[in-house]
């Protein structure tokens, strides 16, 4: 299992050395930078009101068992 | 058996982590200028939590600062005063009151395209102590159309229980990340997160029974202390996506799926809707789904005392499913109003939690041993802020 788990992380390391390889072989990025107007938008941010994240964040960990892959959580327990 | 299920995989060791940091590392080495550190900023926040006989509020407040174009710091503090008469605690224990304070300081480092964020946290109550460092890595690449991010998180847990002053066991916890966000069109970004989490250590909450039939009694009914096993890996896997509406509105959406090895399976859905209004006014809605699925080791009632090896009736380690609706609005404060002309916003928050148990049934309801019917609570959530960019 240690092993298959070792090979896994080497697979995705590689794949990522290889994506940043090629960002230095001048791949043409399809949105250009002066039509990201729209994303750059302050209320398309997802982490626009980031302490308000970090509290809804924990108090979801604190009632639900699932956990991680969010930006911000974790923290104590407050979970009597 | 199930201590064997539980203690098989171990997801996160030292040595994955150091290789795949090396190896990110080597990666990301060598690339070409663009991001920029976040914006200073100062928000102060006022949180309450009211529902299932608990109240919990308090204040708090985080600073971010840029001390050059490359290197910023950030501190975060928050209070919460905790209220309880929970189900859980009603039925074996006294309601109880608790103050539990974190504080955060970070670091952020901004070479090129690369950021470097490190960041230490604790957080301390009168039964729980935490302490826990956090390293994160992100990479603009392929023209910044793509962000890939690497982190990983140590803590350490004391957990003691109050009324025992013997009582004292110890637990930790790693955590691994990685994300990959991505424009895919002018109006469009989607992002993918994975984390896997390892726990080891005393897990249990150290006030929470079991319940098992026991004909001796005149109630019928007896308890005895939770036990539960001392390591647990899960694995999280998030899907995003950001739109941005031709007439000046964004739409959220995620995806979220847990699974670990107690053998709680966990989705969850949201969708989210922000539009603004006029140059003043933002107005968000959200509505959020949740499921999942009950521990291997759970139960409402057990046939007798120590029935299995590990015993649990933790509600949240039962089958439930909760539904979040939620609105918010932010007033962008004119400058001549603000404090020193500086930027303000003042903000609104409310989500109401409705949460469906399963098979955890309500022990203070009527209906006989294991007949009760089963529990329910709602929840309001409230959040108001003021945040100053500077």
């Amino acid at each position: 299992m240690r092993m298959k788990n070792k090979l896994a992380l080497l697979f995705v390391s590689c794949v990522m050395s290889q994506l940043s390889a090629c960002s230095s072989l001048a791949i043409e990025p399809w949105v250009k930078p002066y039509e990201r107007q729209n994303l750059a938008d302050p209320i398309m941010s997802n982490n626009r009101h980031p302490i308000a994240n970090m509290h809804i964040a924990h108090v979801y960990e604190a009632r639900e068992s699932a956990r991680g892959a969010e930006a911000a959580g974790g923290g104590g327990c407050g979970c009597n | 058996m199930l201590k064997q299920q539980v203690g098989a995989a171990v997801v996160v060791t030292k040595a994955n982590v150091i290789v795949f940091l090396l190896l990110f590392i080597a990666a990301t080495l060598g690339s070409v200028n663009a991001a920029v550190l976040q914006p200073d900023r100062i928000d102060v926040l006022y949180h309450s939590y009211n529902g299932g006989g608990m109240d919990i509020d308090g204040p708090a407040i985080l600073l971010r600062k840029k001390t050059s174009e490359t290197f910023a710091v950030s501190a975060y503090y928050y209070v919460d005063s905790i209220s309880s008469a929970s189900v859980d605690v009603m039925s074996t224990a006294s309601p109880y009151a608790e103050k539990r304070n974190e504080a955060q300081l970070g670091v952020e480092y901004l070479h090129e395209k690369t950021i470097v964020d490190f960041s230490i946290k604790q957080s301390d109550e009168d039964d729980y102590l935490s302490k826990s460092v956090n390293f994160n890595v992100s990479q603009d690449t392929f023209g910044d159309l793509t962000n890939v991010s690497l982190g990983l998180a140590y803590a350490d847990n004391t957990v003691k229980r109050n009324g025992d002053e013997f009582f004292e066991e110890q637990s930790q916890q790693y955590r691994l990340r990685a994300a990959i966000s991505q424009i895919l069109t002018r109006n469009l970004s989607v992002s993918v997160n994975l984390e896997a989490v390892a726990d080891e250590g005393y897990l249990n909450n150290p006030y929470r029974s079991v319940r098992y039939i026991d004909n001796d009694q005149a109630s019928g009914v007896a308890y005895q202390g939770e036990v539960y096993p001392n390591t647990r890996n899960s694995f999280t896997t998030k899907l995003s996506a950001s739109y941005y509406l031709p007439y000046r509105a964004a739409l959220f959406f995620h995806y979220r799926h847990f699974s670990d090895s107690w053998q709680i399976d966990a989705s969850d859905v949201e969708l989210s809707y922000r539009h603004p209004i006029g140059e003043s006014f933002e107005l968000e809605a959200k509505v959020r789904y949740y499921q999942q699925t009950q521990a291997s080791f759970y139960s409402d009632l057990f046939p007798y005392k120590d029935a299995q090896n590990f015993l649990a009736r933790d509600k949240e380690l039962s089958e439930f499913d909760d539904i979040t609706l939620g609105f918010g609005v932010t007033y962008v404060i004119p400058a001549k109003y603000s404090f020193a002309d500086l930027k303000s916003e003042a903000s609104l928050q409310w989500d109401h939690i409705q949460f469906d148990y399963k098979n955890f049934r309500d022990p203070t309801a009527e209906g006989g041993v294991g007949a009760e019917p089963f529990y329910n609570f709602s929840a309001n959530v409230v959040r108001l802020f003021y945040s100053v960019y500077f």
